[in-house]
Parts: structure tokens; sequence; C-alpha cells
């Protein structure tokens, strides 16, 4: 287990949110917290991006439900540590739902940097990887380091889920700006287009 | 009487099957009640609508968005308990998607229209009201076509609509 404490190496969460936007390609997005807010700067595919804001730790359930009603088409979620915390059940309910399309990467910064930065409870005591492969995931990842991550992203992306990825990453450290899009107008975009394709 | 007609009137799970097919939902998001396990059988035996069983019903509110997004038409089926314990996955989405989302929640503690002594039954239909959210009853067979009427009306309004069971499921 990579614990995370003040001396640990971090990845850069920007450079890693970066090389996701590079590799991506027509897969649906669903982020929350700083991943939301940072996102929109490196996304090329917005109409296929949803920033989920509005319940604080559903965006694993979100990301499953659109994994499920379009099996063909692979579905990316962000998750903040804090958040996912708040829905652990939710990896029981995607490895039972076995979705080959869904990965779920969290970016475990070890604090809630929205509010302010205040520590995540067990912070740097618990795994996410060991949570994630007790509650039945086989394929679980797990990097301290930008290098690592990048490397295996073509093998994330393009081997059979559900993943699970779990990103040992810096806070961004700065006032990330507000999403420009109402939540509600994104889901019913990203509709659209998956309705029109 | 008109207690003793309802309660020997029955719900059965394969009626309330049937109801969903004919309102064409695709998928049942639930987690089940100590009422609904005929339902349960009969959904399991069913090829023909997917069940996603889920640990907590906060993450049944957000997968059916989540089908809803991709296109399917989910149906969730949840306890009142669980109509409480998804409240923010209710006001945070759910009433802010501007999706239609049918919501079958089991009326525990409904009493037929007499005083109500479980608190799961008290607050449930207030909670609704606060939240705008309209909600009908069935309690027999008889009732199926509220389930047609509910999923039409979530419709016309995108969002959210419950039929409350105030019965036990045969
Ligand atoms: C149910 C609920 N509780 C608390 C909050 C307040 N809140 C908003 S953002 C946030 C922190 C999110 O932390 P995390 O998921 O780790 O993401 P990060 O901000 O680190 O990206 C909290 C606690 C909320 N929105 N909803």
């Amino acid at each position: 287990m990579l614990a995370i404490t003040t001396e640990t190496p971090r990845i850069d969460c920007l450079a890693a949110l970066d090389a996701l936007a590079s590799r991506r390609t027509d897969q649906i997005v669903v982020n929350t917290m700083v991943t939301a807010r940072e996102w929109p700067a490196y996304s090329r595919n917005e109409d296929l991006d949803l920033p989920f804001i509005g319940c604080m730790g559903k965006a694993s359930s979100l990301g499953l439900g659109i994994a499920l009603g379009r099996p063909e088409r692979q579905v990316l979620v962000f998750d903040g540590d804090g958040s996912l915390l708040m829905n652990l059940g939710s990896l029981v309910t995607i490895a039972a739902a076995r979705p080959k399309n869904l990965v779920l990467i969290v970016f475990e910064n070890g604090v809630y940097e929205i509010t302010g930065g205040q520590p995540v409870p067990g912070q740097g005591q618990f795994s996410f990887a060991a949570l994630a492969r007790g509650s039945g995931l086989e394929r679980v990842y797990e990097f301290d380091a930008l290098e690592p991550f990048v490397a295996h992203l073509e093998e994330i992306l393009s081997g059979p889920g559900p993943t699970f990825v779990c990103l040992k990453v810096a806070e961004v450290g700065r006032r990330s700006p507000k999403p420009g899009r109402v939540m509600g107008e994104a889901a019913r975009r990203v509709r659209e287009v998956l309705a029109g394709t | 009487m008109a207690t003793e007609t309802r309660t020997e009137a029955a719900l059965s799970a394969a009626g309330v099957l049937r109801a969903l097919k004919a309102s064409g939902f695709t998928d049942v998001v639930w987690l089940p009640d100590s009422e609904s396990g005929f339902l349960h059988q009969a959904l399991a035996a069913d090829d023909s609508l997917r069940l996603v069983p889920v640990c907590r019903e906060g993450e049944a509110i957000v997968i059916a968005l989540g089908l809803t997004v991709a296109d399917r038409q989910p149906v969730v089926i949840i306890q009142s308990t669980g109509l409480f314990e998804s409240g923010d996955s209710i006001r945070g989405a759910a009433l802010s998607f501007g999706m239609p989302l049918l919501l079958i929640v089991g009326y525990r503690g409904w009493n037929y229209g007499r005083p109500m002594t479980d608190t799961a039954a008290i607050y449930l239909e207030p909670v609704l009201n606060a939240w705008g959210i309209p909600h009908h009853l069935i309690e027999s067979d008889d009732d199926l076509e509220r389930v047609q009427q509910a999923w039409t009306e979530a419709v016309e309004r995108a969002g959210p609509v419950a039929v409350l069971v105030g019965q036990e499921y045969e």
C-alpha cells in the first residue's frame, strides 16, 4: 500500500488530467469536485463531459448507470477521495454489475480540497486499491508517479473493465474555477449526443 | 367495509411486472424491502427487465439517472426508509437533471388510511410534498394503471414522480 504522507511524492493532478485528455477519444467523462473544475481547460470533447457536483459521492453511481445503458461506449469517472469514501458501497455495486466499459479513477489527494483542504478521515491509513480488490474488482491500479500512470494509460483504457485506478495526487493548491455549465444542461446534452449515435 | 375489501384485494408481483413492461421500463434499480420478496422472484425470473441491485438507495437514484442519460428507461424500487436515505441524491440530482424518473416506494407502515405509527410512513408524504414530488398510492392490482399514469406525469414534468406501494406483493 502506498500511504499518503506529506513526504510522499505525488502526481501533479493537472498533469494527470492533461494525460487523460490527450488519450481520450469518444469516452464519456463524469467528474466531480476539483477535477470537474479543472477538466474543461484540458477536455477536447465537452459535449461528452458530465461534471457532476449535484450530490457528493455519487459520480461513480452516475458513471455506472451510463456504462450499463451504453455498453459499447467507455465511461471514465474522475472521483474525489472524500467523495468515494462517502459511497464505498458503490465499489461493490460496480463489481457486481461488471460493466466492461467503466473506468473509475479516484484522485486521492488526502483532503477535501474544495472545502479548504481538511484531511479526510484516516488519511494515509487506508488503501483504495485494497478496498477495490476487496469489493470484487479485479483490474485495479495504483500510481504515485505520473510516468508509470502515463505508461499504463493505454492498457487501462483498452482492457476489459470494470477498472479501478487510484492516483496519489498533490492538491492543485489554488482556487479552481467554478464550472461554467449547469449540471442538468450538461446531462441533457450528453443524453442528446448519445441518443443520436 | 372499505378496510376489509382493501386488505383482501391483492397486489401481485406478476401484475406489477406486467405494468412495468407495458410502460416500457427496461431496468429495475433496486434494494429490497420485506414486502417485496415475491417481486424479486418475478423480476429475477424475467429476462426482459434488467435488475441492478445496489448497496444503498442513494446510489439507485443516480444509477437510474445515468441509465436515463444513456437513453434507457429505468425504474427505482425502494422502501420509504431508502427514500429518506437517498435525500441528497433526490435533491441534488433527480430534481435538477430535468429528466423523468419513476420511483416505486414501499410505504412501510401504511395503515390503509387509518392513523399510522411507523415514522417510515408518517414522514413519507410530507417529505415528498416538501420536494414537490407528485405521488400516487397503489394498494391492489386494480390500481396498477397508476404506474403508466405516473410515468406519463414524470415525462411531462421531466422530473421524479413516486408510486407508493401500500400493500405487500403476493
Ligand atoms: C453530502 C455532502 N456533504 C458535504 C458536502 C460539502 N463538500 C463539498 S465539496 C467537499 C469536499 C470534496 O472532497 P473530495 O471528494 O476529496 O474532492 P476534492 O475537493 O479533494 O477534489 C465537501 C465535503 C457536500 N457537498 N455534500
